[in-house]
């Protein structure tokens, strides 16, 4: 075993001897952790509204400050020409074009009923949507208050009505940050760690140092524990300054669940993805490639893990590979924990997932290193 | 001054044209010797655009639900058969109190429940008022509020249908038009996200570990000492990356317009040029990053951990950038791919001309010449 203790003393040794890489790895995730989660929301609001007004009567003007009051939408422009409004939507100055007919008011008085335009930039199906459904809501609103204007209404009301209580357990405020710092997290010990465990090995390989180690006694699992074992504990610091600095200090967030399960699975986490960068190590020959390929699997890992986008929405051979992908399991785990409080019982089938990632790429990277070529 | 005041020996060795092809045959003889790394450039391309095109969408679908009847009858029936038309659902039934529901939110494996209290119908018909309970898993408030939605209104119209919808008086109808995507399909967005994503961390990436690349090996000061302009040693690095990134480009349009179906509304020629700016773009801050680095583990891990979330998320097509807060609107713009994603929409899906997309390209151009600027000045003649 004092082998080990040498090859950690060295590795140690090495790392701290670069400040720049050493400020890197704790300022990146840091800043990227503070910033990141504000700008992840999915929230719709602020939609940009043209109104072409062909009418001008009380009833469009009105319209219009109905739609204004809802909070949902600014009015950017107010006007009668359609080509107009659609230069804006062209500019993406503005994302939807109400269109109200002439002779709307005297019309819906006198023929019961008027047809009201509404165009919407669709690019982002979900925002168009979203969009055309306040809207949508709103103007049957509106329609409701005008009836009630003209037509008093019977006293025995035999409408059916189906109260509908809506509950959101969990996230009381409906709060995108406290979904995304978990899982953005996530990602950024992942990046650090898998990188420099990728680029570790390949550099000794390119400058040539990793032949002095090769002539020595040293065993296979020695060498490849000396390297696992740094950037294992510069993970684990990584998470717990997000976990216990950023996500509780900045965003208020505290895990529900234990710190012992998260820690528990971190852990073992940590062992499969660094495994994988050995892994990419032991085959690359130069740093860059080791780098194409951590960035070829690390925009894989992250577009498939679930954090942006939901998983249940792929097809089915996309889910095959997004449970192939060690990185959902931990987005996954950590929602499950911070957020709703879930226990072990709840993520077992996680634990056993991960533990036998770590197993088998470890195993692999063991077996694929060779001190002779 | 700072751009004027050049290194010497930037203006006293002359520039040969003959000089500068070998030295660009270098560049290309040590891109095409590597041929992982070759494969690695064009496969991970393809790979990425097809994978992302296809699985990506910020829609909600095929979301698990759990529906608990009590009341088992015309009216719960009636809805539960509408839910389950819907594609969003994927929908179990099974009779859970709240706290099962609790513990299957926290197992993960449904997303919201739906009850129906006992004699659901039966109030309906006879006191004409009837309750449903909506239970949604909102630590993900996106899922959570979306799924909620999308079953109040399949109650809604239920309702409305119960009315017998005797013609009301002054009925204001609505026509709604999905402008540029009337399937409401996700790629329309994801994918030219996806290539100002892909264009621009790969072309960076390349180009960073370039000439910190021959730092860290010792043939830079072999290049200093012989008598080239050290100006030609750094464009000649990026030529070899352009050409193969044309390349990209192309397979990648190929890609979307043919297998993901993309349109191409506007003119393929002004797609290439700025596309070809965005290339150019991506190597000037390559080549920054390279000429400011003295190591390629830091010029790595700049381009990668330093730039891979950033991109992603200030490009503007997972989360709108207007939904942003305003100090994050004001960052967003320092991110090319920001700029090039608005230039791709308007050409692809718009079919919008040069005129429309001027002050985006204005801001390309300028961020190129700075950053190749900045990045000439960095370079440094004498190795310490």
């Amino acid at each position: 075993m004092s082998g080990l203790r040498y090859l950690l003393q060295k590795e140690f040794r090495q790392i701290f001897r670069n400040p720049t890489i050493l400020r890197m790895i704790l300022m990146v995730p840091t800043i990227q952790l503070l910033i990141m989660p504000l700008a992840a929301d999915y929230e719709i609001k602020n939609i940009n509204i043209a109104v072409v007004d062909h009418d001008h009567s009380t009833y469009s003007s009105k319209l219009v400050n109905t739609i204004t009051a809802s909070g949902y939408f600014r009015l950017i422009s107010y006007g009668e020409s359609y080509n107009a409004a659609f230069e804006l939507l062209e500019g993406d100055k503005t994302d939807l074009i109400l269109e109200i007919p002439q002779h709307f008011e005297r019309n819906l008085v006198t023929e019961n009923q008027q047809k009201l335009f509404i165009g919407i930039n669709a690019i982002n199906g979900v925002k168009a949507g979203v969009g055309s459904g306040y809207l949508s809501r709103i103007i049957n609103n509106y329609n409701a208050d005008i009836r009630a204007e003209w037509i008093t209404p019977s006293k025995f009301n035999p409408i059916p009505v189906i109260e509908v209580a809506n509950i959101n357990w969990f996230n009381l405020h409906l709060n995108y940050q406290r979904y995304m710092v978990p899982g953005i997290l996530v990602v950024l010990v992942t990046m650090v760690g898998s990188y420099l465990c990728a680029l570790n090995i390949v550099k000794e390989k390119e400058i040539g140092t990793i032949e002095q180690i090769n002539v020595t006694p040293i065993k296979k699992y020695h060498f490849i524990l000396g390297k696992l074992i740094p950037f294992w504990v510069l993970g684990m610091f990584v998470f717990s300054l997000g976990l216990l600095v950023i996500a509780r200090l900045v965003y208020g967030i505290v895990p529900l669940g234990s710190f012992a399960l998260i820690y528990g699975f971190l852990a073992l986490y940590l062992v499969a993805v660094l495994g994988i960068g050995l892994l990419m190590s032991t085959y690359a020959q130069t740093q860059q490639q080791a780098m194409s390929l951590a960035f070829f699997m690390m925009m894989i890992f992250i577009m498939m893990s679930g954090l942006f986008t939901p998983i249940d929405s792929m097809p089915g051979w996309a889910k095959v590979i997004a449970a192939l992908n060690p990185v959902s399991y931990f987005v996954d785990v950590m929602r499950m924990v911070v957020l709703k409080g879930s226990t072990f019982h709840d993520i077992q089938r996680h634990f056993a997932i991960i533990g036998g990632f770590a197993l088998f790429f470890n195993t692999w990277a063991v077996l694929n290193y060779r001190k002779t070529s | 001054m700072f751009f004027l005041n050049w290194p010497e020996e930037l203006k006293e060795k002359p520039i040969d044209m003959k000089q500068f092809i070998a030295f660009v045959k270098k560049e290309f003889y040590h891109v095409f010797r590597d041929r992982k790394t070759l494969l690695l450039l064009f496969g991970l391309p393809i790979a990425q655009i097809l994978l992302f095109g296809f699985a990506l969408t910020n829609e909600i679908k095929n979301s698990k639900i759990v529906v608990c009847d009590y009341a088992k009858d015309d009216a719960s029936r009636a809805i539960i058969s509408r839910l389950e038309a819907s594609r969003s659902f994927d929908i179990e039934r099974s009779l859970m109190g709240h706290e099962q529901i609790e513990k299957a939110f926290k197992e993960g494996k449904v997303k919201l429940a739906i009850v129906f209290p006992e004699g659901f119908g039966s109030n309906l018909a006879h006191t004409n008022h009837a309750q449903v309970q909506i239970i949604a898993d909102a630590s993900d408030p996106n899922t959570g509020t979306t799924l909620s939605n999308y079953a109040n209104a399949v109650i809604m119209e239920y309702q409305q249908e119960l009315l017998q919808q005797v013609t009301l008086p002054m009925q204001i109808n609505v026509e709604t038009r999905m402008i540029y995507n009337p399937e409401l399909k996700g790629t329309t967005n994801f994918v030219p996200g996806v290539m100002a994503l892909v264009l621009l961390l790969i072309c960076v990436l390349m180009t960073s570990v370039s000439i910190v690349r021959e730092k860290e090996l010792g043939t830079m000061e072999i290049l200093l000492v012989s008598p080239f302009n050290p100006l030609l040693v750094v464009i000649s690095k990026a030529v070899p990356y352009f050409v193969l990134s044309l390349f990209n480009l192309t397979v990648i349009l190929l890609l979307s317009v043919f297998l993901l179906k993309m349109p191409v509304a506007g003119s393929i020629f002004l797609l290439f040029f700025e596309s070809s700016l965005l290339i150019l773009t991506a190597l000037s801050l390559g080549l920054l990053i390279s000429n400011s680095t003295d190591s390629q583990q830091t010029a790595m891990l700049i381009s990668l951990m330093g730039m891979l979330l950033p991109t992603m998320i200030f490009t503007g097509f997972m989360f709108p950038l207007e939904n942003m807060p305003k100090p994050l609107q004001v960052i967003s713009n320092i991110v090319p791919s920001r700029w090039y994603y608005v230039i791709i929409k308007a050409v692809m899906i718009k079919g919008l001309g040069f005129k429309h997309i001027w002050k985006e390209t204005l801001i390309l151009f300028g961020m190129t010449v700075f950053l190749l600027t900045v990045s000439i000045r960095k370079f440094k003649t004498r190795l310490a």
